[in-house]
Parts: C-alpha cells; structure tokens; sequence
C-alpha cells in the first residue's frame, strides 16, 4: 500500500465512523478519496445543488445550516457532512460553509452506498449520527407551517365588544349593530363594576361569562318568539369554549372542530382581548376542514351527509400537503369523525322522537384519542342512564344504534370487525353495567379479556349525557393507577406487537431482487406506541385520551427517565406522519390508502428516521416489561 | 531540432507547443505536443492541471538522477487521488547515501526498479493536456528535460506553474534569484510545508514524491483560493 494512502486512512481511522471499519474497508475509503480545498468563509454546499460525495473535514472546521439560514452543526477535524443528501435525493438538505480554511476529502457517493450496505456500524452512524435528529426533522417539518406557528393574537383585528350579561337581547343586538360584530362577549356583572359605570370602556376588568351570535339571535330568539326584553344571559352559550392569545391557530382550529362552535373568546390573563371566528381561521387556512365540519351539520339526510365523505379524503390530503402534524390530521379527522356521528345521531332522533332516557354515545379507540386517520373502523358504545328499562326502551336505543353504524358505514366508516359498536346488546347498557364492566377489567385482570377490552379505556362521550362518560374515566382513573396487577397485564398486551428493528437490514437485500415485504405502520408501530403509552397514562392516573396529551400528563410524573416521554412523542409524531402521509399519496395517486407501507416507496429520510422511531418504541417496550414486571404475570386459571 | 529553454514570453507557450508538436521528431513528444495547452487567458478553474514531484539524487540535472515520480491530476475544485500515478526508478546516476535516508527508498527499491525509458509512454500520457504543477521549478522541468535529452536525444518544453514562485510573488519583492534558489536548496520540502501552514493546510508525517505531488496540488489550491479567484488567466500563473 503507497504511503499516501496510508496517510489518509490512518487519519480517518482515528473518527467515527470509519474507527469501525476494517482494515480493507479503509483502504478502499483511501484509494477514492478526492480533496478539495476551502478558503475560510467560503461555501462549500449551497442547498438543492447536486451532491456525489460524502464530505470529510481532513483538517479546519466547517459549518452545517438548516435550509433556513439558521446553525445546525459545527464540524472539525474528522467530522462527516453530505450525509443527509447522499441519503434522501442527491441535493443538498444542510448547506455548509468553511469557517477556517479547511481542506476536505471527499468519498464519492458509490462508495459511500458500498459502505453504508456492508457496514452496519456505518449505516448507523450515518443514519444514527444525532438523537435530536428526529425531533430536528419535526421541528422542520413544523416549521414550515404557519398554523403551527402562528398564535392566535395575529388574527385578533379589534378589541372585543364586551356587555354585562344581565342587558337585554335588544340591547344586545343594538350594541352589536352599532359596532358591527357578529358576535358580542358576554361579562358577570359583578366583576363589571356595575356595568353602565366608566368600567364599560375597560372589559380588561371583567370575567368572561358567555358569548352570542348573530346565529343565537335568529335561532333561540326570532325562531321561537322570545321576548327581545329577556335578559340575554338566558339565551347565551351556557357551556364556553374559549382560546388563549398565544395558543397557536391550530389549537383554536382544534377546540372549533372540536365542539362545533365559531366564535371563540381570546384571553389574556383571564381577561377577554378579543374574539376569534370561523372566518379568521378560514382566511388564515384557506381550506380548512371547519368547512367540512359545518358543512356535516348542515345535512338533513344520510344521502347528502354520504356525498361528503369524498370531502373527508380531500380535507385529509390538503392537511397533509400543507405540512400539517399528526396532531392536526389526526385530531381535525376525529372531529369530522365526530360531527358525522353527531349529525346522524341528530337525524336518528329526529326520526325515531326523542330518547326514553338520558344516554350518552361513546367513541372508543383512536377517534377517542384524536388519532384518526382515513382508514379507519367505528369503534363506539352506548351509555344509558340507569332508568333505563331494557324491556321498555332497549327497541329506541337499538333502533339508533343501528341508524348511526349504517349512517357511519355509509360515509366510509366501516363496520368494526370486533363487533364493537352500539349495535352489539353487551355495549348498549346503562351506566351501572358500564362501572361492573371495567371494575371487572381491572380488579380482575384476565389477559385475553384485556387484550379485546384495550380500546376501552380510550373513551370519549360525543353526544348526549356526557357526564355519564365523566363518571366512567373517574372511576378508571381511581382504580387503575392502584393496581398493579392490571397495569402488569395490559403492559404485557402492549409487548405483543413490536417494532421491525431488522426491517432496514432486510430491506437492501430486497434491492438484490429478493422477495418484497411491506411493513405495517398501524401495527408495527403506532399502534403499539399508543399501548405502551396508555399503560403510563392509567399508571399514572390521568383522564386524558390523546396519546400526546397523556404523554405529558406522564412527564409530570417521575415514572419515566429524563426526556423519555419526549421521545416517544417524536417517535409517535414520526411514524403517524410517515403513515399519514403515504395514505395522502395513496388517495393522490386514486389507490386505496392503507397501512401497508411497500420500503420502496420509503425515502431515505423516512427511513432513517423510522429507524430511530422504532428504535425507541424498543427501548420503551424493554422500559415496559421491565417496569410492570410482566414476566412474574400469568393468566389466571381459577381452580 | 532546437534545444528546448525556457520561453521568456510566456503568453506564448500554446504557440510554442503547436511549433514543437510540428517539429519533434519522437512520437511521444509529438503526442503530447499535440495536446496542447490553453490560451493565456483561460480562467484557471477551467484548466485541467497535475502536480509533479520527483525525489532525485541531487540537485543538478546533469549530474543526478531521478529516483522516483508521483503525479496527481487536479482542477480548481477536486484532486482526483483515484488517478494518481508514483513511480520508483533506476536513476543512472549512482544514488548518494544522503539521499537514501531522505527518501526512504533503498538501493533494493532502486535495483529492481525500471529505468525511466519504460514509464516515459505512461507519464507523457499522464502529463498531456494538463498544466503541469510543480513546488519549485528548477527540478522537474529541467530533470525531466535532462532525462529525455539522454535516452531520446530530444529534451521538452512545457509551461509550469510554480506554487514556490507564486510564494515568492507575495513574500518578496523580487523573484528568488539563482542564490536564493541555492540557498533555499535543502530546505524545499519546508518551504513547502510552511506555505501549507501559512494557508492552514496540514501537515503531512511522511513524504515521497506523490505525497509532496499532492501537498503541492492542495497548496495551489489554497494560493489560488486566498490570493487569486476562479477567473484568474491562466497566462498570469505560469512560467
């Protein structure tokens, strides 16, 4: 071997990753290098240009950007860029520019790709290189949207028009034309400093108390002839969803979807700034699904609602080209999944009368968790009132039970396989059945029951008595945090299904023409991720569905090491975009989206960083098995 | 035949290798005559180049001889390692101790090493069509020259540029004279290596004729990056 070689490879052999590397693999890397020279201050990578080589700091320091001017990296001596290009499209994702001069040896892209299939502790490194990357990739992707990023207090265009709640709907409605809103916030008179005082030009000291609208005028006033002398507290929203100003737009977006309303109050510490409606959203996001979502309560048939269920793939398309999260895909089409159950529930009773008793419509399972997605089962369950009388009312209840599962089915929501639906007798009971059922699941803790009962505990109540669902998460969240038993079992259900950590290994040999495999996203990694996660969250206590959210209620606590909660949050974050959006350009291409992921459709930047995700839903699952001690649990075989 | 020297008007060196490509009498030559050189004007970062170095038994061509030759080719952006050349050869000259111990290349290495007459096809190959790159000028122009003018009976003529005269541009008011040549003999590899350190290149532990062929190339690089620009006419650079 020439003695220049030998003085390239023995100083690579000194930096990661080529440390790694055998003897023959260096001098192949030393007899391909090519060098180039940089003047300090000069670009090296510009972005989008082409790249062909890896990019290797022989001696000087070198600095990585993102796309958006800001520092990524400081590399020296040793230190590898071009990575990321080689790796997804040949074109430079991070431009990098010498900050002293430096003198870099290049290895040309064939090598690079020889090195990366024969030398897993490269791929790894190259792949590997950064564990903030995934989260870095998510910031990115986040950042280029401005809903993510904008806060509410951007759309506030005016102070909002505030009255004391005890002034009359005409004088209401007077105030609300003079100043020309649509809406007029509605503050408690005894915070008010006797309204018509000097405190009527500062709303910064009053409670809000409610909110009307043009809508609630024409609505609960002219069409049912009420008095214009009523009080106008009688007639405004009793429930009030507010927003804070620096909420992002998306949250509102959210809490809008959410409970069908379109005017929000703004706050700022406690005290009303202004009000946001559907418009201000709708203008900021032109193409928002809050359309989508009005437009489901304005359908009078199951036909017309029906029709709209090619708008539900549009809406999920359009979210997912403009950079939208898993949390806003995920929540925006639970809260279209919702209002169609709404409506179709609305249209039941319209046909079938009023209700015998109270209930309250339950959605399990990912609409619950705002995790859906467009391929996606009805999961729901009835909650009657303890009146109820099987003999007497059980005809109504089923009778709408089964006019939502078809209504449902009909828009694209099929038929849950597990026969989990209100049309199943055991999931259509009243409230005290409901306590017996998951005071059994958990003090009772059977596996196999377990494993088919998963989905209950995400429970969401969309309609009717909700405070029916309330009462049912108190008693899970009382019960389960104390049994350690139960949580042992549903920690050992949350292993059955693990993440493909060989796949990537497996797939370049699939480049050699072997067999083709695909991999399940739902299966093989977010449906285990929300398992694992839901075993912390009922460990834990808390009330909340979404598996971010729980996440969070989770990190509060000590149960999970530093800055684990945070990564099972990218890891969850990564994986359901990769599958949203490769269910986007399944609808895009007019094929049937699914969970199937071909690795061939799979840019190396996806696969890099589903690497990583499932990386951690490993490591989290070993975390799992070793915290709730699923090894001492066996089933129980009673004598 | 003329006796090849050095042209004084160097803006005239494509005219000068058209002339010898029609006039030399050896092939080979005239093969590499043939490939030219571009106009003085030619931006420097579109001129294909390669960096010489050889390790001789002394410093004087006509009583030394050449005991090894390494070349890499270049531009203005990437030195192409892949297509480096080094070679060991049987000077005719005997090989003196003191060059022994700075070459690290033993009389056993020389007695099985080819005369230069075999490697002459490959490295006018090699050199043709390139700007040839050399850390001071008075060895392998003037070597090479010597060396063919024996065994052909016909010396060459190329352009260089020189990376120790484009030091000596910006260190001295004047060119190094033929003393300051002579007084700089010994330590050429240093100077070489404290050009480097000036321009932040790094240092090499080992050296033979292809390491300083490459050191050369990068140094060139960095000159020309610090002290000149991709459009630099290549006429301004050479000698």
């Amino acid at each position: 071997m020439e003695v220049e070689l030998i003085e390239i490879r023995d100083h690579m052999r000194q930096f990661a990753p080529f440390d790694e590397l055998p003897e023959d693999a260096l001098n192949d890397i030393a007899g391909h290098v090519e060098i180039a020279y940089f003047r300090a201050g000069s670009q090296i990578l510009a972005f989008g240009e082409p790249i062909q080589d890896l990019y290797y700091v022989r001696s000087g320091a070198v600095e990585i950007y993102r796309r958006t001017g800001e520092l990524y990296n400081r590399l020296e001596e040793g230190g590898i860029f071009g990575q990321f290009g080689l790796l997804q499209d040949k074109s430079v994702r991070f431009p990098a520019k010498a900050i002293e001069d430096t003198l870099i040896y290049c290895l040309p892209e064939p090598l690079f790709r020889k090195l990366w299939s024969n030398h897993e502790s490269f791929a790894d490194f190259v792949e590997v290189e950064d564990r903030s990357r995934l989260r870095a990739a998510m910031t990115q992707a986040q950042g280029d949207n401005r809903m993510m990023t904008a806060k509410v207090r951007t759309l506030i265009t005016r102070p909002p028009v505030t009255a004391p709640s005890i002034v009359s709907i005409r004088e209401a409605a007077e105030l609300m034309t003079e100043q020309g809103v649509s809406s007029l916030v509605l503050t408690d008179p005894a915070e008010d400093g006797g309204l018509r005082g000097e405190n009527r030009q500062r709303p910064d000291y009053s409670i809000v108390q409610g909110i009307i609208t043009d809508r609630d005028l024409r609505t609960r006033v002219l069409a049912t002839g009420l008095s214009p002398d009523t009080p106008v507290h009688e007639i405004m929203s009793a429930e009030l969803f507010v927003c804070e100003a620096d909420d992002f737009i998306f949250e509102a977006m959210l809490t809008m979807l959410r409970h069908n309303v379109h005017h929000l109050p703004v706050l700022h510490k406690h005290k009303p700034v202004g009000v946001i409606g559907l418009s201000d959203i709708i203008r900021h996001e032109s193409q928002s699904s809050l359309f989508l979502v009005s437009n489901i309560h304005r359908k009078h048939d199951v036909r017309s609602l029906k029709a709209l269920s090619a708008d539900v793939k549009a809406t999920f398309v359009r979210m997912v080209n403009e950079d939208a999260n898993s949390h806003m895909v995920g929540s925006a089409m639970a809260g279209i999944g919702r209002s169609f159950t709404q409506r179709l529930l609305e249209l039941g009773e319209e046909q079938l009368g009023p209700p015998p008793v109270p209930y309250c419509f339950l959605a399990l399972g990912s609409m619950a968790r705002d995790e859906q997605l467009i391929v996606t089962d009805q999961d729901n369950a009835m909650i009657l009132d303890d009146r109820f009388d099987p003999q007497a009312h059980d005809a109504y209840f089923l009778a709408l039970a089964k006019f939502v599962s078809d209504g449902l089915a009909a828009c694209g929501y099929t038929y849950c396989t597990g026969d989990i639906m209100a049309t199943n007798t055991r999931w259509r009971q009243p409230l005290s059945v409901w306590k017996g059922y998951f005071t059994d699941w958990i003090e009772k803790p059977r596996a196999e029951a377990l494993l088919h009962s998963n989905i209950f505990f995400d429970l969401d109540g969309i309609y009717g008595e909700t405070s029916l669902t309330t009462s049912l998460k108190e008693l899970i969240a009382s019960k389960a945090s104390k049994n350690a038993r139960f949580l042992a079992h549903m920690a050992r259900n949350a292993l059955n299904r693990t993440p493909p950590l060989g796949f990537f290994r497996t797939f370049v040999l699939e480049e050699d023409g072997q067999h083709r495999k695909t991999i399940n996203l739902k299966r093989r990694g977010t449906a285990p991720l929300s398992d694992l996660i839901r075993v912390h969250a009922l460990a834990v206590g808390s009330r909340a569905a979404n598996s971010f959210e729980r996440l969070n209620d989770v990190a509060a606590t000590q149960l999970l090491p530093d800055g684990v909660a945070n990564n099972l949050k990218d890891a969850l974050e990564f994986i359901s975009i990769v599958r949203i959006r490769h269910q986007a350009q399944a609808i895009e291409a007019g094929k049937e989206p699914s969970n199937n992921i071909d690795p061939e459709q799979l840019s190396a930047f996806e696969r890099r960083n589903l690497k990583d995700a499932f990386q951690i839903l490993s490591n989290a699952q070993k975390f799992l098995r070793h915290r709730y001690g699923t090894a001492a649990v066996r089933p129980i075989h009673n004598p | 035949m003329p006796q090849t020297r050095p042209i004084k008007d160097t803006s005239r060196w494509p005219d000068r290798m058209a002339w010898l490509a029609d006039h030399s009498q050896d092939p080979r030559l005239r093969d590499f005559y043939r490939a030219g050189c571009r106009p003085p004007e030619t931006p420097i970062s579109q001129v294909p180049m390669v960096a010489l170095d050889f390790e001789t038994t002394g410093l004087d061509p006509s009583q030394h001889g050449i005991v090894s030759m390494g070349l890499v080719p270049f531009s203005y952006h990437r030195i192409r390692l892949p297509q480096a050349r080094h070679w060991v050869l049987k000077p005719r000259l005997p090989l003196e101790e003191e060059s022994v111990t700075i070459h690290g290349i033993t009389h056993s290495d020389i007695a099985s090493a080819p005369d230069l007459n075999l490697v002459i096809d490959d490295l006018l190959q090699q050199l043709a069509g390139r700007l040839v790159v050399v850390h001071y000028r008075a060895i392998e122009r003037p070597f090479l020259d010597g060396a063919l003018l024996s065994r052909i009976g016909e010396g060459i003529e190329f352009p260089v540029i020189d990376t120790m005269d484009l030091e000596a541009r910006l260190h001295r008011q004047k060119p190094p004279g033929f003393m300051d040549r002579l007084l700089g003999r010994k330590p050429v590899s240093i100077r070489l290596s404290a050009a480097r350190e000036r321009l932040g290149l790094p240092a090499y532990k080992a050296h033979n004729a292809l390491i300083d062929a490459i050191a050369t190339a990068e140094l060139l690089q960095a000159q020309l990056q610090h002290r000149f620009s991709a459009n630099t006419p290549v006429g301004k650079l050479w000698r």
